[in-house]
């Protein structure tokens, strides 16, 4: 196991090598210049260049990444151009939001997609079957933005239950983060939602043919018992691999989310960032992001070996 | 393939819409109900990432100046300049020498007075970047600080707006700093935000991307004069200013009805019809003067190389197409062909009717005579800000009446403020027009007018090249006889319309929008949170 682990750790490397390079050349090589945007409309061409050699933007591209490389086996990942901050202390402010909005999605959609694709399996073809699955077709079809409006116009402004946007930090004011959360989490979650519950009711339905199952029910356990303890823990690998997998439709859908709730997190950044070509952010937003997305996946791959034994590393 | 379905924004405006129908019945959500009543929360257009006005022209920024810098002079709601921070000006008899002597009671947010140490490097490193300002520094011989409060500004020679530069409204403003602020290189950012103005910026509550928070300068000294544009007294009638950076229109919508905001800069003119009709809100017209858009041609590379082509494309040009495609409710534009702004007073109409109605009989003969050769021009269209948006396809279209074949590119604003730095010819990553606009304060003589600047690769993107307008806007600067200087103000319009150096497209207004119980949003070219009251 521990060697699985420090294989896949390695890996992280080339991974995050690849991805260097990648976003590194896609910026220079794309158009968009951040001087022009920093001179503002009223710029002239002599000022922007001034600008951009003051970012070093005038260096040839090489040397700009052994620079940028350079800084980052340092620990330097750089400053934003348009801030006078560091890019680890905008991801640092940026963090908490996009951190609570992903935590507050995965367990709404966790707690309500598994037992509802359960309970569908299990009521296979009745209305209770037909009600889960048409439901999670349109959740999955409603663009995140339309389910956000939609929900601010009924709770927050017609009933005014919940505030309309804005974030406060979960160690300001826990109740008013909660608040504050509900709406965001719930807009993010019905797509989640969606995709997992028709996963898991056809993992779910998979596993009800098995011979296990009808052993298991031959010896009289409850449906209880039988659906929670033999079926969905042999169905629940499928599962942890769309939870996995859906780790990037959550972070897609935070850029959306945060947009239409005004949430400050790394979403908005992302978006602020390429809007402004502010080069150093983006990259190290999406270097981050591809860390944590290897990261999450090692962990959905070793979390397999406690829910089927024949999986070892 | 045909693509079907509703777009964001359409959705948006619907809900919103059903968001006004709702509005009053709908009770206030907590937050709302957890305002204080002596802050104030206003969006601007545009989030706010850099936080140094010299260093930068954007306007959100040069907004965040006012809060915290204050200026020797200011413009009054009459367009005329007025002291600010000064309590008096001298001029000698020969119009060389400038004495300015500071009003009493002027400190810094550290408690620190303001002196003329202070306010000399201030106007150097403006004039080291903004366009009047380097204008101005050209007849600059030398600033002397004779004492704390006064200091004097010898010239080379006579200059005409001596007053107008020091007291320019809009981008770049000269702030007053701090001498060891005021020192740093003009093309670096400034690291503190200690100014004079009437709020303090709060650096430990403000969050890029979240908010910027600003509290009322307790010991600042208002003028005695009552506000009037950006001049008189800064009375500041509340305890804190929140800036919230929130870039979805509609989301400022719902919020200001909701009332979790206070103040809205400018929203998109389409969802003003359903501002118009929310009881709880108000529009407000605070900038009076407007903005005006502007067609910009490259003078360097064919066809636009040739002056007569230049000018078979202003004569194509019908403002009030425009002003439908991007604005749309006629009480929120004019068709004006004045360079200089309407109701201002350099404004002049232009001759034959220019800009108001085509010729393209005209045009046809002028693109035979020039020996256009049917090469398409390369028109970029920036797809990202709304009010620009349709600016272009018009544009496409007239010409095409005109005889040009027009190859229009669409891309991203971020993309053509790059682009537009090329000089290579149009198919080689170059272009041949595109549209911006600006604020109409910016451009009210031919000196600040950056687009009347015509010394090839100093003047603005399109580089024209233009010896005799130089002249003219020299003798204009050099005028102190505001009667003849007008008369010199029409004749530099009327040299760039002959040598058709830019169109300008038409005037358009976007009021703001404030909840019914803010008060005294000041008429100015900038959004100003002094005198504005919450009930």
């Amino acid at each position: 196991m521990f060697d699985f682990i420090a294989r896949r750790l390695i890996a992280i490397i080339p991974v995050l090598a690849v991805v260097a390079i990648f976003v590194f050349l896609m910026l220079r090589l794309t158009p968009g210049d951040p001087a022009a945007v920093i001179a503002g409309d009223n710029a002239t061409s002599d000022q922007i260049a001034m600008i951009r050699e003051k970012l070093g933007l005038d260096l040839p591209i090489w040397q700009q990444f052994a620079i940028w490389i350079g800084n980052m086996l340092h620990g330097n990942l750089g400053e934003s151009f348009f801030f006078k901050k560091t890019v680890v202390e905008l991801i640092e402010q940026r963090l908490e939001p996009t951190l609570a909005l992903s935590i507050c999605t995965l367990v709404i959609s966790v707690f309500t997609a598994v037992p509802l694709g359960v309970l569908a399996a299990y009521r296979q073809g009745s209305w209770v079957d037909r009600v889960v699955m048409g439901i999670s077709v349109l959740g999955f079809s409603m663009p995140t933005f339309v389910i956000g409006y939609i929900l601010i116009y009924i709770f927050a402004i017609d009933l005014g239950w919940l505030p309309v946007q804005g974030y406060v930090r979960i160690g300001v004011d826990f109740w008013q983060f909660l608040e504050r959360m509900i709406l965001p989490s719930i807009t993010l979650a019905i797509v989640y939602i969606a995709l997992l519950a028709r996963i898991t009711r056809a993992s779910i339905l998979e596993v009800l043919n098995e011979d296990y199952i009808r052993t298991a029910r031959a010896k009289g356990l409850s449906t209880r018992v039988v659906l929670m303890r033999h079926a969905l823990r042999n169905a629940a690998v499928p599962i942890l691999t769309v939870i996995g997998i859906g780790i990037a439709l959550l972070i897609g859908g935070a850029v959306v989310t945060e947009s239409v709730y005004g949430l400050p997190g790394l979403g908005r950044l992302t978006v602020e960032a390429v809007l402004s070509r502010d080069f150093p952010t983006i990259q190290a937003v999406i270097l981050m992001f591809s860390v944590v997305y290897v990261v999450i996946n090692l962990l959905i791959d070793i979390s397999y070996t406690l829910f089927d034994p024949r999986i070892r590393y | 393939m045909k693509k079907t379905g509703i777009k964001r924004r359409t959705f948006g405006a619907l809900t919103a819409g059903a968001v006004v129908a709702a509005s009053g019945t709908a009770a206030t959500t907590p937050a709302a109900r957890a305002a204080d009543g002596k802050v104030l929360k206003f969006v601007q257009n545009g989030n706010m990432t850099i936080l140094d006005p010299i260093w930068t022209t954007a306007y959100v920024t040069r907004t965040h100046g006012y809060f915290i810098y204050d200026t020797l002079f200011s413009m009054d709601a009459n367009n005329a300049v007025q002291p600010q921070m000064v309590d008096k000006y001298e001029v000698s008899a020969d119009k060389t020498l400038w004495t300015f002597t500071l009003r009493d009671g002027l400190a810094w947010h550290d408690g620190s007075p303001v002196t003329s140490e202070d306010c000399i490097p201030s106007i150097q490193r403006w004039g080291k970047r903004d366009a009047m300002g380097l204008k101005l520094m050209d007849f600059v011989k030398e600033f002397k600080a004779v004492n704390a409060k006064t200091f004097t500004m010898q010239l080379k020679e006579p200059y005409g707006l001596v007053l107008e530069s020091l007291g320019k409204p809009s981008s770049n403003v000269p702030f007053m700093m701090p001498k060891k602020i005021a020192e740093t290189d003009a093309f670096k950012q400034i690291d503190s935000q200690m100014g004079s103005g009437p709020f303090i910026y709060v650096n430990a509550e403000s969050k890029p991307g979240e908010k910027h928070v600003y509290v009322k300068n307790a010991k600042y000294k208002p003028r005695s004069e009552a506000p009037t544009g950006l001049a008189g007294g800064k009375v500041v009638k509340v305890d804190r200013v929140e800036i919230i950076e929130m870039p979805d229109p509609q989301q400022q919508v719902n919020a200001i009805v909701a009332g979790e905001i206070d103040l809205i800069e400018q929203p998109p003119h389409d969802l003003l019809p359903i501002m118009k009709a929310d009881k709880g809100v108000q529009l407000v017209d605070w900038n009076p003067l407007g903005q005006q858009f502007v067609y910009r041609m490259n003078h360097l590379v064919p066809p636009f190389n040739n002056p007569k082509i230049r000018h078979a494309a202003l004569l194509c040009i019908a403002q009030e197409e425009y002003l439908k495609a991007t604005v749309g409710e006629p009480e929120y534009y004019k068709v004006s062909s004045a360079a200089f702004i309407s109701g201002t007073p350099n404004a002049f109409d232009a001759p034959d009717g220019l800009f108001v109605k085509p010729n393209y009989e005209k045009a046809k003969a002028l693109l035979k005579e020039a020996g256009y050769d049917g090469t398409p021009v390369v028109l970029m269209q920036s797809t990202t800000l709304p009010v620009l948006t349709n600016t272009a396809p018009v544009t496409k279209a007239q010409l095409e009446k005109g005889g040009f074949k027009v190859d229009m590119q669409s891309m991203d604003w971020q993309t053509l403020v790059t682009r537009r730095t090329k000089k290579e010819p149009a198919n080689q990553g170059g272009w041949n027009v595109f549209h911006t606009f600006t604020v109409a304060a910016d451009i009210l003589n031919p000196i600040s007018n950056t687009y009347m600047v015509a010394q090839g690769d100093k003047s603005w993107f399109g580089w024209p090249t233009d010896p005799e307008i130089e002249k003219l806007r020299d003798a204009y600067s050099k005028e102190t006889d505001p009667v003849k200087a007008k008369q010199m103000a029409l004749a530099v319009q009327n040299r760039a319309i002959e040598t058709a150096q830019y169109g300008w497209i038409g005037q358009w207004y976007g009021p703001g929008v404030a909840r019914k119980n803010i008060k005294g949003w000041l008429k100015a070219p900038v959004p100003v949170m002094w005198n504005v009251e919450k009930a």
